[in-house]
């Protein structure tokens, strides 16, 4: 702990506090169609697009062509991404003149990024053209951000709505999510990062001659403006193998700290919007809190633990400690441009929200400090989490926690005004059991068959965290890689695949069943009797529920990968 | 009497009032002072009714306990996910005993023990269930003997004959006489009669019974006729008369799930599988580890973890919810309508005979028109001294105390005129003097004088406090007036108060002007009021504070209140009152007594609370049990696990052991809370939470490791594991 991390940590935490409400507002603004200091400009843009799909952006769905329409547009999106990566030697901008993709690579890389994961398989500068970066990824990290985003803004509308039956329009959010919300954050942003001095250009792969006069291919590609969305859509995917570690992803400290804010804005925001939507900021707000407590929590955990140093070099009388000529602490697999603070620090907000960009080795974490990241995503990102999909799994949270101790106050659930009733505890429970499942059965499948085991790189506990994070990064989309494991196998590629698809598309349906049996039911006015979900005591509970609740259902798994692990390095074996 | 007199204060009178001075030829008839004898099969019903403090008599345990064994039978336990999984549970261990014992394996003893409490832990959940369920089948048992067959005297075609009561139908008319049952349900057509209905209520008063009223009409087969004679026209056919229904009620034989039973379920049944789902992938992941759980530690772990405590008492607790609006003698007719009871926030009161007397009682005589004090009384005492009303008795009382000359008293031959709706005055004329007393534009009409010095000013002061005024006359000169009162009863406004800690809005209606309605609103303390209400706007009303969001509880007596009933959330009939109404609402108060709304209220409240604490404290359990089982089932694979022995838990198999123990023993330590229900005290709801969450969120994470803790310090000294 150090001050000028602790400083940063606090600038983090004031500049997201402070950016919250103005974005929450510009985005209730252009959710609720009001016109915006953007609209002369994006109007017209919009208008042509709605007449060019043939949507009337006035008309309205019903939960049902809501999700039918999130899960076909996806589909659609999965067949042209595998179609680009399977014909990518045919196709121009590839001057590399890299091959077809592998079918289940291709199958994996495309499920990937239309999840919103970005899991990478394969290493970004020695496969993909740059087509593939632009016209495939780059479009599907914003596409994938406003479907999160589409999702979570019909679920506000379900429990903001008074009786009526429509939740929106999906093609008139998804439109608006990009032109309005994602297009002009991502411009500015990868405007500052062009000028902090990453590249911007199409060029094929620059060799130089080292000091050595040996010879380095040097890849660039269109760096900055894919690293802008890559982090405001909180996809998380890489140009190059190094991800956010690599000097050209992330150059200096003010690309890291405006990389992490990056994440968080946007969900933070979206908080805002919600209480705003919903008619009382206060309820959003305590939502803010509660993710804030359990993010702050994460880095209290990990950031100590990880300047705290292996055991087993302090046992051969190795300074660890803090100091002017060195940072401390266990320092492998870092970055020395960052530190321990700015990683370990970048570690949890990419894995709280769904990002999954690193600009540390996570393999290389002490292993307390790895079930940090592990717990985060197995709670399902829901700490800001994904674009929209980290409001829409804390408003589930909610929902259950009203559920579990609402009825302690003598009256049958409600949030928002809004009876929690049979249906929606199916929905709810459907939502849980389907992460818990996803993550659960398929470690446990890598687990026992050498298909899985045989990828793993470490023996022991080790290789299980390996195998539990990869499946637990898939199903939360979050996409980031504890690394070791071999993941582009037939078996990974696949399994995982299948992951980042249940992760992402199957919540999605109870979630916006729950948003379209809400916004039918009757709004009950509050009154004393009615639990107030705006206050502290809520807070403490969301936060106890979320834990107890996902702490149980992964703690053994925990214990038998990460804390086992710990213990072990502690009586000093090592894996 | 006044004229704008309410059809409901008719209603709200006392039903063993002395019946009216009228030319009845029943005049004869003596109400019963004493209470009558009680047979013994009702001494017995009103033991049982009440028996608060007898849960656990020793007749009571017995029969649950026989009970908790039958219902071990997989068919039965299917409707409950969560037992299902822990009776699967024990019939998998049992197996693996079985083949333990035939192949000689070690670690018997411990797979015995595990396999015992886990068999254990289903019959305790069936005993929590059959506890709650065992008082409504002896207060069913009881009803029953009510029910037996009685003769019935038949009047068909002017003749009488005697058939079993069993073969009454519909329409059937019936004729009870002093000391007899009566045969059914009906409506007293002619006679008039006290009726003991004891072996409905409760209460051994008898009450009265005669044709042509709206509420008084009603009489219950099973009930005895005290005095009198009534004719009957039978109005439900054998198998649906009322004590059919209070007995099917009593006994929770209709008990379907309610609808937050039904949610609650869910959650319960997915965290099962969330359950399931941990242990089962805890296999490959050891078998990863290289050192595979064995089936039985799998089990006892599952069982531990799958909220055992909750899904155990979950029915117990709905069946003591209902025993409880039961033995408040409010009877139910669904567990839903007791839930709803816990949603209401808006209570709709009838003014009259709910929340005032419904009498008009004199507060005040004022003279006018130049009379003086004593004019005025006299003529007070005069014109009232022949109006048996409420309104007049108390006039009369009122003039004594103010100093009435004792000598104001008519003579015997002297002509009392009593009130009717064409003049709207009653009186008395005597010699050649005449006093009456009456509405006031009714006394104004009867006489030449227009300008009555005072009398506006005082009548205008009256109406605008809420009171009714009556002019008084005395010889064709108007000499005062009197300041007619509706009473608020006692304690009102502190219980409006409380429900107002509830979240709960009192609502008052009244058929009084808004003027009148506001005062009374006030002086009440309700929340708001319904002005100029006749009965039938009342499902309006309902509708409305519905289509605000709102969940409306009503009570109600008449068959013009029966759709309103009906409509609302929760409809409470009095039993004194029609069936139309006692069919339309969704439970009637046998007691007949509207305030009891506020009782239900709380139970159903109480109902939420309870569910919602044990399932709290259910989950909050899991917390220590990982902390028990997951070191132990790893002490092999991955020692350095046992630091996560937080408890200094002795052996792995004393750990499983007492956990498996601690949960199916938290069961029965439950059993009470579930069948009393969590003490609720109104207040606000965020400090309920707050408090339940202390007592059963942080509790329920703190009890077990201590009870694990205890109960391994005994498995270890008692040498079992």
């Amino acid at each position: 702990m150090t001050l000028p991390g602790i400083a940063q940590l606090a600038l983090f935490v004031a500049l997201l506090l402070l950016i919250t409400k103005p974005l929450g507002l510009y985005m209730t603004k252009v959710f609720s169609g009001e016109a915006v200091f953007l609209s002369p400009v994006l109007r017209p843009v919009e208008r042509v697009i709605y007449r060019v799909i043939g949507v009337d952006p006035e008309s309205e769905q019903r939960w049902t062509s809501y999700t039918a329409g999130v899960l076909m547009f996806s589909l659609a999106g999965v067949i042209l991404l595998y179609l680009l990566m399977r014909l990518q030697q045919f196709l121009p901008f590839n001057p590399q003149g890299f091959g077809a993709v592998s079918p289940d690579l291709a199958f994996n890389t495309a499920t990937s990024f239309v999840s919103n994961t970005n899991w990478q398989s394969y290493a970004g500068e020695s496969t993909m053209s740059y087509l593939m970066d632009m016209a495939g990824f780059t479009v599907q990290n914003f596409l994938s951000a406003a479907t999160g985003l589409s999702v979570a803004i019909a679920l506000i509308r379900g429990l903001a709505r008074r009786s009526s039956s429509m939740v929106g329009n999906f093609w008139v959010d998804l439109v608006r999510s990009t032109l309005y919300v994602l297009l002009p954050l991502s411009f500015g942003l990868a405007l500052v990062f062009v000028w902090q001095g990453m590249p911007q250009n199409l060029n094929p792969y620059t060799t130089a001659t080292t000091v050595e006069k040996g010879s380095q291919t040097i890849a660039q590609a269109p760096v900055a403006s894919e690293e802008a969305i890559k982090q405001l859509g909180i996809n998380g995917g890489g140009l190059f193998n190094a991800n956010a570690a690599h000097p050209y992803e992330n150059p200096n400290g003010l690309t890291n700290f405006l990389s992490m804010f990056a994440i968080f804005v946007i969900p933070a925001g979206l908080v805002y919007t919600f209480g705003r939507m919903v008619g009382d900021t206060r309820q959003g707000w305590a939502i803010w809190t509660a993710m804030a407590i359990l993010f702050l929590a994460g880095v209290a955990l990990a950031w100590p633990v990880e300047q705290g140093g292996n055991p087993l070099i302090a046992k051969l009388g190795v300074d660890q400690s803090v100091s002017a000529l060195q940072p401390g602490g266990n320092f492998e697999g870092k970055e020395t441009r960052f530190g321990i603070a700015s990683s370990t620090l970048y570690t949890v907000v990419t894995t709280d929200a769904s990002c999954g960009a690193v600009n540390n080795m996570h393999d290389s974490l002490l292993p307390l400090t790895g079930a940090v990241p592990l717990l985060n995503m197995q709670l399902g990102e829901i700490i800001f989490g994904g674009v929209g999909s980290g409001l829409y799994g804390m408003l589930i949270m909610a929902i259950l926690s009203v559920f579990i101790a609402g009825l302690m106050v003598g009256r049958t659930p409600e949030y928002l005004g809004k009876k929690i009733q049979t249906y929606e505890m199916k929905m709810a429970m459907i939502y849980v059991l389907v992460l818990a499942a996803d993550i659960l059965l398929f470690t446990a499948l890598g687990s026992v068959t050498t298909a899985g085991t045989s990828s793993i790189a470490n023996p022991g506990p080790h290789g299980f965290s390996e195998i539990l994070y990869a499946f637990s990064s898939g199903t939360a989309n979050n996409g980031s890689a504890f690394a070791g494991l071999n993941a582009n196998t037939p078996f990974f590629n696949t399994t995982i695949g299948l992951a980042m698809l249940i992760g992402r598309f199957v919540p999605v349906v109870p979630v916006l069943a729950i948003a379209g049996s809400m916004v039918r039911k009757k709004y009950v006015p509050p009154s004393l009797g009615t639990f107030p979900t705006n206050g502290p005591l809520f807070v403490v509970l969301l936060v106890g529920v979320i834990i107890i609740v996902g702490a149980l259902t992964y703690f053994p798994a925990l214990a038998l990968g990460p804390i086992v692990e710990q213990l072990f390095l502690s009586a000093g074996r090592v894996f | 009497m006044p004229d704008d007199v309410e059809d409901k204060q008719d209603r709200g009178r006392p039903t063993h009032v002395v019946p009216a001075r009228d030319a009845d030829p029943t005049r004869a008839l003596i109400p019963p002072t004493t209470r009558t004898p009680e047979t013994e099969e009702m001494k017995e019903l009103a033991a049982t009714r009440r028996a608060g403090a007898s849960a656990w008599t020793g007749t009571l345990v017995r029969r649950a306990a026989l009970d908790a064994v039958a219902k071990l039978d997989p068919r039965r336990v299917a409707r409950n996910p969560v037992m299902l999984v822990v009776e699967v549970g024990a019939i998998v261990t049992t197996i693996i005993l079985a083949q333990g014992i035939v192949t000689g394996a070690s670690g018997f003893g411990f797979v015995l023990q595990i396999t015992l409490w886990l068999w254990f832990t289903v019959l305790f959940a069936n005993f929590a269930e059959s506890m709650a369920e065992a008082r409504g089948k002896a207060q069913a048992d009881s009803l029953r003997a009510t029910r037996k067959d009685t003769p019935a005297r038949l009047l068909r075609d002017g003749h009488e004959e005697t058939v079993s009561s069993h073969d009454l139908r519909r329409g059937d008319i019936t004729l009870a006489d002093e000391g007899e049952l009566i045969a059914g349900d009906g409506e007293v057509v002619d006679g008039l009669a006290y009726v003991n209905e004891a072996a409905i209520t409760g209460e051994s008063a008898p009450v009265l019974k005669e044709p042509g009223t709206d509420i008084r009409s009603t009489v219950t087969g099973g009930t005895q006729v005290v005095s009198g004679r009534l004719k009957i026209r039978i109005t439900a056919d054998p198998g649906h008369t009322f004590l059919d229904r209070m007995i099917a009620l009593v006994e929770g034989a209709v008990r379907l799930k309610t609808p937050n039973e039904l949610a609650l379920s869910i959650l319960l049944s997915g965290l099962t599988i969330v359950f399931l789902l941990a242990v089962a992938t805890l296999e490959p992941f050891a078998m990863y580890a290289g050192g595979p759980v064995s089936i039985v530690v799998l089990m006892a772990l599952l069982v531990c973890l799958i909220p055992t405590t909750i899904g155990g008492l979950l029915s117990a607790i709905g069946i003591a919810g209902m025993d409880r609006v039961t033995r408040f003698n409010v009877l139910a007719t669904s567990g839903r309508a007791v839930e709803a009871a816990g949603d209401v926030d808006t209570l709709l009161l009838d003014k009259t005979g709910t929340i005032t007397y419904g009498n008009r009682l004199a507060a005040e005589i004022i003279p006018v028109n130049g009379a003086s004090d004593t004019e005025a009384l006299i003529a007070a005492k005069m014109s009232s001294i022949g109006d048996e009303t409420p309104e007049g008795r108390s006039t009369v009382a009122l003039a004594d105390e103010l100093g009435a000359p004792a000598s104001a008293v008519p003579d015997p031959d002297a002509q009392f005129i009593a009130f009717n709706a064409e003049t709207r005055m009653s009186g008395v004329i005597q010699d050649s003097h005449s006093w009456y007393k009456g509405a006031v534009d009714a006394v104004l009409a009867s006489t030449v004088q227009r300008d009555v010095p005072g009398l506006q000013e005082q009548v205008r002061r009256i109406s605008e406090a809420g009171g009714t005024p009556l002019a008084m006359m005395s010889d064709g000169r108007i000499v005062g007036v009197i300041y007619l009162k509706d009473t608020v009863k006692p304690g009102m406004r502190e219980r409006f108060d409380e429900l107002r800690r509830m979240g709960i809005r009192t609502v008052m209606m009244t058929g009084d002007n808004r003027l009148t309605a506001a005062t009374i609103a006030k002086e009440a303390g309700v929340d708001g009021y319904e002005a100029e209400v006749k009965p039938e706007d009342k499902i309006r009303i309902v509708r409305d504070f519905q289509g605000q969001g709102r969940m409306v509880a009503m009570a109600g007596d008449g068959t013009n209140d029966a759709p309103a009933l009906a409509q609302a959330d929760v409809g409470l009939a009095m039993n004194s009152g029609t069936a139309a109404a006692k069919e339309a609402a969704n439970m009637v108060d046998l007691d007949s007594n509207p305030t009891k709304l506020i009782e239900v209220v709380k139970i159903g409240k109480q109902l939420l609370i309870t569910r919602g604490a044990i399932t709290t404290f259910s989950i909050a359990n899991d917390v220590a049990k990982y902390f028990a089982i997951i070191p132990a089932a790893f002490s092999v694979t991955y020692p350095p696990l046992n630091t996560l022995n937080i408890m200094g838990l002795a052996t792995p198999q004393s750990a499983i052991l007492s956990a498996v123990i601690f949960n199916a023993l938290i069961i029965i330590a439950l059993v009470p809370l579930a069948l009393r229900g969590v003490a609720y005290r109104p207040a606000p709801a965020g400090e309920l939470l707050r408090r339940n969450l202390l007592i059963y969120g942080v509790g329920g994470v703190i009890v077990p490791f201590i009870g694990i803790k205890i109960i391994d310090l005994i498995v270890r000294a008692v040498g079992l594991a």
